[in-house]
Formats: structure tokens, sequence, C-alpha cells
């Protein structure tokens, strides 16, 4: 039977991770190693009864002192600042990535591609592309953790985590839950696809046809949702309404990735998590100049609606007009519908 | 440091030399000082509750160890040999909550701290003798809660009960098992009192603080860290029944809490923690290996200064558990770079150890092996935790078997070792028999490779991803799952040995004189076992600690020599072994 010793590299993380990994194997190993053969060593040559010269013994050294306490801390302090610089590269997501959500509850996972394609225990990916996964949980905290990828990251309830990478290998890699969440812990796990982009493209295009009757996709499942709900009775969409006085909540037009003033002082970046926020808690941060009336819709939307809603909202424009993820996101579930025969 | 401002150094002698004379008419041992149950029940003897203590905690062991057999055994196929997954859940967190908070946090303070601290500092009793006892009595209120929660359903949720999962979705004990916890975590603050105190005023006249035992100075920084940090976690868990029971929201989101909340805080305790489990374990090693090796522990300023640095610090790196955990990058660099730092004090403790064997006189008894095998396990336990507290290899290993691995080194690899260096080491004077030398030395061998058996593998996994925690596993998994129940296997043979020959020690063992290692520091200057009172009277201390070099010093010696010895060896041949 096959017994891997090392995971397969198939991230543009990968390579960096194993060598900051192999050097502090080399470290570990030297360290151990050096030590005790010195410890063992001496202990040989110190061995009672041995005709050794045991004159002058010293009990203290300062030089000694300062030399071993130095080396291990430049060495440690080296490492730390390469690990840490590369941890800052995985933290940060590309403005490129395209947008995946993720909803881990017990005891599965579930994906959403922008264009609407669900998967469940999967996750298709093309190759070569940067891709950022939104997460949330819907029950206890998850952790999406891709050993191939050497990326993992907390799904928190309440909140959403980021995690991206980009897949630099076409195949099948392993995908677990990494947190204990519970009875079949172990068996929340599933698969990685990594295909070549047309195979990709395809693949979407091919799982949206299966479903296209009945799945929209997230701007459009999201809109049905504002609709249905009747958002649109306090809030505006449009920019033109923006100025009218009676509307009752804020306008939602560009409002994604802008600054808001808050009532009582200060002011919050509107991103996903501020978004939510105002959707399952509205009165935690209230806009300034908007009473606290608005109800809560904590239990009325599951994870995923919300996040469909979401992605309805950051299609309405983001601050600044800069390149944002919500751009790149529309912009791929056109592609991918495009992609349709 | 002279000794012209101490006291006469001339009383103590005589005094040691009367308390060393054989049948000498004096009070009997603490062991003799009653046979009754009530004797050993209601005892203030700081000795008789270490051996309240000793028994207690080997039976929490014992339970611990056999989860830990049961959890290696169902592991060796990928969908499991006997057990449900409810049950393999329950059973794996009953092996950590057992190990951690009612053996590896106990172990080494309660049973030798207990016995010792006193005893080292030259004192009758620790300061707070009643409140000892009661240590005793809450450690086993908990202990027997914990296990009353285990027989009833057991707890599901690991021993680090993380919210949201145990403050409503995990359906198991987990209030009781919390209540045992919490009222284990008041008998170890009573411990860290009963030590901070004891330490503080009730040291021997001479006996100044850079005077004191390396192992006072390591208990010493534990009960800070016990004293500081348990508050929290008894907090922490009482949060997480009142969220459960009254769903008073603190870490549920769904009533505003905040999940994360919870890490920040359990950590905050749990880290610190596991420096309760090593500090000790380290004062062990420099007591023996310095007797061992006949010579002063090299820089004993640094490797005291250690201790508390660790201490401190060990404060500010809880955040490493947490780095794929939600919490922001720049605090997880800030508490990379901590951990990174937190690490330099325990290699300067090796260095120093190391050191201090040269041009020393070193002979191999059970109890130095045991050291050796400490420090073995302990370099790559803590070697390997860089791996941890580096951020970007964090990510990948955290949740997996490397963790597991790491953490196993340092806790059981190192503390267990510890332990059984210092019962070896302390077991004649605790029960005035000697242990047979060669099925101890074998104990030691056996440990150390049946423990890099079960453990080598692990790294391996983790490295290729198998996540901790799990029940069923890939199959490609399984020839190191099968490799490490087998060095399971091996371990628990390193368990058993010690139980039968210390058991038969206690009947046919040799009976040990006052001092059969030659070792310097004043639990040896009293019989073994010592009497109910320790000294007859107070010693006084005119020199530094570990004076081997004096001791064994070519005899006749001249009286200046003998006034600058801290103490005398117990009237047996320098270096001699029973």
């Amino acid at each position: 039977m096959d017994i891997p010793l090392l995971p397969q590299q198939a991230s543009s993380f990968a390579v960096e991770v194993d060598a900051i990994y192999f050097v502090l194997w080399a470290l570990t190993i030297f360290f151990s190693l050096a030590v005790m053969a010195v410890m063992l060593g001496l202990a040989y040559r110190y061995r009672r009864g041995s005709n050794v010269d045991r004159s002058r013994p010293v009990h203290a050294d300062l030089r000694v002192e300062l030399l071993w306490t130095g080396i291990p801390l430049l060495l440690g302090l080296a490492v730390f600042a390469w690990s840490a610089k590369l941890y800052a590269r995985t933290r940060i997501p590309p403005p490129d990535a395209m947008q995946i959500y993720v909803i881990g509850k017990r005891w599965m996972w579930q994906v959403q591609h922008s264009n609407g394609v669900r998967e469940n225990a999967e996750l298709h990916l093309p190759v070569g592309k940067n891709v950022l996964l939104t997460m949330i949980s819907q029950d206890v905290i998850h952790s999406f953790f891709v050993p191939a990828f050497r990326v993992k990251h907390d799904v928190l309830p309440g909140a959403y985590t980021r995690l991206w990478f980009r897949p630099t290998r076409v195949g099948k890699y392993r995908l677990f839950c990494s947190q204990y969440c519970g009875t079949q812990h172990s068996q929340m796990d599933g698969w990685v696809t990594v295909m070549e982009p047309d195979d990709f493209e395809r693949w979407l295009a091919n799982e949206g046809e299966k479903t296209a009757t009945t799945q929209m996709n997230m701007v459009d499942a999201g809109k049905a949702i504002y609709d249905r709900m009747a958002c649109g009775s306090c809030h505006a969409t449009r920019d033109a309404e923006t100025s009218a006085p009676r509307q009752r909540g804020g306008s939602l037009y560009g409002l994604y990735g802008s600054l808001v003033k808050l009532k009582g002082g200060g002011t919050v970046r509107a991103d996903e998590d501020y978004l939510r926020e105002s959707i399952m808690r509205p009165n935690a941060r209230i806009v300034e100049g908007y009473w606290p009336i608005m109800p809560s819709y904590e239990g009325q939307l599951t994870e995923e609606q919300t996040l469909q809603v979401i992605a309805y909202l950051k299609s309405l424009g983001s601050a600044g007009g800069e390149e944002g993820p919500a751009k790149s996101a529309s912009a791929a579930s056109v592609a991918a519908r495009g992609a349709r025969p | 440091m002279t000794a012209s401002n101490e006291p006469a150094a001339v009383p103590l002698s005589e005094a040691h030399l009367e308390s060393v004379a054989p049948h000498a008419d004096r009070a009997p041992s603490y062991l003799s000082a009653g046979h009754t149950l009530r004797s050993w029940l209601l005892t203030q003897d700081h000795k008789r509750i270490a051996v309240l203590y000793l028994i207690s905690i080997s039976l929490f062991f014992v339970i611990g160890g056999l989860a830990a057999g049961a959890v290696r055994v169902e592991l060796i196929k990928p969908r499991g040999t006997f057990m449900s997954s409810e049950l393999y859940n329950r059973m794996f967190t009953l092996h950590g909550v057992v190990m951690i908070f009612f053996f590896l946090i106990p172990a080494i303070p309660a049973i030798l701290g207990n016995f010792l601290v006193p005893l080292m500092v030259g004192a009758r009793d620790l300061a707070f003798p009643r409140l000892n006892l009661l240590s005793w009595y809450l450690y086993s209120a908990g202990g027997l809660l914990a296990i009353t929660a285990a027989l009833t359903g057991g707890v599901d949720t690991g021993w680090t009960f993380y919210t949201p999962y145990s403050t409503f979705y995990s359906n198991s004990q987990v209030t009781m098992t919390i209540a045992g916890a919490f009222i284990a975590g008041f008998s170890s603050i009573a411990t860290g009192i009963n030590f901070i105190v004891t330490i503080h005023k009730m040291r021997a006249p001479g006996l100044t603080w850079f005077r004191l035992p390396l192992f006072i100075w390591a208990h010493y920084a534990t009960s800070i860290i016990i004293v500081l940090g348990t508050p929290v976690v008894a907090i922490t868990l009482l949060l997480v029944v009142a969220e459960r029971v009254a769903h008073i929201g603190v870490f549920d989101p769904r009533y505003g809490g905040d999940p994360v909340l919870f890490q920040h805080l359990f950590w905050f305790y749990s880290h610190p923690a596991v420096y309760i489990m090593i500090l000790p374990a380290m004062g062990v090693i420099s007591e023996v290996i310095s007797c061992f090796a006949r010579k002063r522990v090299f820089g004993y300023h640094f490797v005291a200064g250690s201790s508390m640095a660790i201490a401190v610090l060990g404060f500010l790196v809880w955040g490493h558990h947490m780095f794929v955990s939600g919490q922001s990058m720049y605090a997880g660099m800030v508490f990379s770079f901590l951990s990174f730092l937190v690490a330099i004090p325990s290699a300067v403790k090796v260095f120093n150890w190391t050191a201090t064997i040269y041009k020393g006189s070193v002979s191999f008894d059970a109890p130095m092996l045991f050291a050796f095998c400490f420090i073995g396990l302990f370099l790559i336990g803590g070697l390997t935790g860089l791996f941890l507290a580096s951020l970007a290899t964090d990510v990948h290993l955290t949740h997996t078997y490397f963790v597991v691995a790491h953490f196993h080194y340092v806790m059981v690899g190192g503390a267990i070792s510890a332990y059984f260096a210092g019962l070896h080491f302390w077991w004649p004077k605790i029960t005035g028999r000697m242990y047979p030398e060669g099925p101890a030395r074998l104990t030691a061998v056996i440990l150390f490779m049946g423990f890099h058996l079960t453990f080598l593998p692990q790294f391996v996994m983790g490295f290729v991803g198998m996540p901790r925690r799990y029940h069923y596993y890939p199959p490609e998994f399984q020839t190191m799952h099968i490799l490490s129940t087998a060095g399971a296997t091996v371990m628990a043979v390193a368990y058993l040995l010690p139980v039968v020959y210390l058991l038969w020690s206690l009947r046919y063992g040799k009976r040990a004189t006052a001092n059969p290692w030659g070792a310097t520091g004043l639990e040896w200057t009293v019989p073994s076992p010592p009497p109910t009172h320790n000294f007859d009277t107070v010693p006084v201390v005119t020199g530094e600690p570990y004076g081997y070099d004096e001791a064994d010093a070519p005899l006749p010696v001249t009286d200046s020599v003998v006034s600058a010895t801290m103490q005398a060896t117990g009237g047996k041949t320098p270096g001699g072994t029973a």
C-alpha cells in the first residue's frame, strides 16, 4: 500500500511552507543530536571512576550564557520573520480572486459558486487561478483544511472568515474539517478537484445547466430574496432615490466597500461582515441619521440566503469604483453564463 | 556569598549528625505516626498529604492511560475496531480531561512538591497545613465528579471545551465535567498559595533566595502561574456553564456572543498550564543531574531566572493556539514573535544542564537515565513547538497529529520522564525503601524507545494532513497509526513495570539510609522516611546549594570547607549508591 510521507504540493504556498518546515526540521535534528551527543559524550568521558582531568571545574560563565542565549534567539527570529512574511501573503487575498462561498454545517461542506452552482463535500476549481473562499458556519466552529494546498482556516458561526490560495496542479485532493465539531466530525471530509481552466468552465456551465430551471446565480437569487422580504420598502437601491428624504433605511446603492458614518461617532467599512451584522442584528451599529427600527432577520434567512442577499448588495456597485471582489464575482458569473452553449 | 554573616555552622552539623544516627532515640517516621484510616484522612502532615496525592493521582493516571489505550486500539483500522463515533469522542475527551486536569497539572507539584518544599526550605510543614489537606479533598471531589460524568454518559467536547459546541450542541455531561475541573482548579490554587507563602516566609535561617534549590525556584514560578492563571479558567468554565444552562449569551453568536472569545480566555490559562506541567519537571531535572554528575548546576542564576522568565512570558503567548481561528493577522504576528522568545529560557536550561556534566563524575543510576530520557524527548518536544510558533507552518500543521505529537513529546515525554526521575530519586526518602535498580533502568530505556515509536509516526501523519480527533481516517494513514499503537503498547510496559517493582520495594526493598545518593539539600539531612516534624532542630544554611565539590572533597576536610558547604551528605561515602 502507498504510504505517503509527504503531502502533495498543489498550491502556490506549498513549496515555501515546506521550505520553512524542512529548515525547522534541520534545526530540530541538528540541535537535538548535537545536545544529546555532547551530553552523553561528556557523561561518558566524565563517568564515575574515569581517569580524566577534573581540576578547576566551571560553575558559571556569563559569556557562554550570552552565546547560547543569543544564537538560538537570532536563528529563531530569522525563522519568525520568514514565516510571518509568508503568513501575511496567505492572509491578504489578491483583488482579482475568484469568489466562492462555503458554508460549514454538521457534518457537511456546502459550496456555492457565484453563478449559483452548488456542490456538497466537493469543490471544483480551475488551476492557476486565485480563489477566495468566504466561509461561515451554520452551527459550531469548523475548519476548512486542504493539506495539499497548505491552507486552513476556522469557519465560525456568526462571522465570515476568508481563505485564499492558488491551485497549481490539476488533481484531486482531500478536504477535511479539522476543528472538532461533534459525533461525525471525522466524516466531514470531501474532495477538491483542480481542473484545467477550459474543463472547469465546461464543468461550471454543465452543472449550471443541470440545475438551470431551479437555480439562479447568486446575485439574482439575492434579488429575489430582497424583493420577497420587501427590503425595498425601506431601502433604496438606485442612486437617484438616495436623496429622497422619506427613506426609513439607508440607500444600498454603492454601499459595499464604502465608509459608513455611525450614530454616536465613528465609522465602519461596509464589508461583508458589516452587511451581515446589519441584517442579523441591525441595532448593533446604526448609521448616522437613522433610527434603530429595522427588525432582525436572524433565523429568517439561512446562511446561504444571507450570502445571496450580500452578493446582490455587492452587485449594486461598490465604493470608489475600485476593482473589488464584488465586480470580479459578478464578472465571473456573467462569464460562466456566457459560456453556456 | 560568604558564611561570615550567617549564624555559626557548628550547631547545624551537630544536629545533623545526631539526626542521621541510626536507632537514635527520636520521633518515629511520618509513616508510623499513626496507622488508622483517620490518621491518614485527617492528617495535616505535608508528607502524608503527598502520599494521599500519590495514590489518587496514580489512580487517575491508570484511568487516563486506559482511555489512551482504547483510543490507540480503536485507531488500528481506518473505520474503527470496536467503538461507535460517540464512544470514541468520549474516550479521547476522557483521556485528555483526566490526564491534563487530574494527572499532569497536579502530578509533580502535589506529590513531590508537597513532600519536598518544606523539607528543602528547612520548614516543619507548609504554611497552611489545613489548606493543604483541603486541597486534596477538593482534588478528590473534582476527580470524582469527572469520573461520575464519564460513567453517566461521558463528555464529548474534547478537553478544550470549545464553544459553541460545548455550550449548546454537545449532548453530553459537559456541566458535570466542567464542575469537576472547576473544583480541582481550587485545589491547584490552594497548593500554589501554600508554596508561595512557604517559600517566602518559612525558609531556614541562612537560606537566601539564591541558595534555594532549583526545584524550589521551579515550584515558585509554577505557583505564580497557578495563582494568576487558574482563576481565569475557572471563570471561563463558569461562563460556559452559564451559557449552557441559562442561555446567558457570552460565546454563542445566536445569543450575541463571540465563540473566539472563549478560545482567548481558555488559552490564557491553558497555555501557561503547559508550563505548570513542565516547570516542576525542569526543577526535578536540575536536582537529579546535579546529584548524579556530582557538580553544582552550571549557571545557577540563569537556570533559576529562566524559570521566572518562562512564568512571565508564558502568559503572553496564548494566541499561538489561534493563528487560524479568525484573530487578526497582526495579533498572530505578535503572538508568534513572543512564542519564539519563550523558547529561549527552555533552551538555556538544557544548555546549562549539559554544561553541568562537564568535569563532573557521572553515574548512570535510574533517576539519571530518566533525566537523560527527559532531555532527549523535551528537546524534540520543544523544538517542534517552533513549527507551531512559526505562522505559515502552523497554518498547515495546527489541528493535525503534528500538534498531538508535539505536546505529547513535551507533556508525556518531558513531564512524565521527569516525574519518574523524581519519583525514583526521592522514593527512598518518601518510603524509606530502595527500589531495585535493574528494572528501573530498564524502564527508562523502554519508555524512551516506546515513546519515539508512538509519537514519531504522528509527526509524519500530521504533516501529510491527518487531522486530530478523527475517529475514521483515510486508509493511507493506517500504517502510521499501527506503528503508533505498537509504540503505545511498548510504553504501557514502561508504565506497568514501575508499578510492580515500586510496590515490591515497599515490602522487600532494601532499607534506605538518610542519604542514599550522597546528595546535597536539606531533605537528605533527615532520616528516610523523615519524622513528622521533619527537623529536630531548625537547620542553618551557610553556603550555596549543590555543594558537591565541597562534599566530595577528599578527607580530611578543613573546618572552613565544612562551613562553606550548604549541607553535609548524610554521613555516607560520597558518590556511593545503594
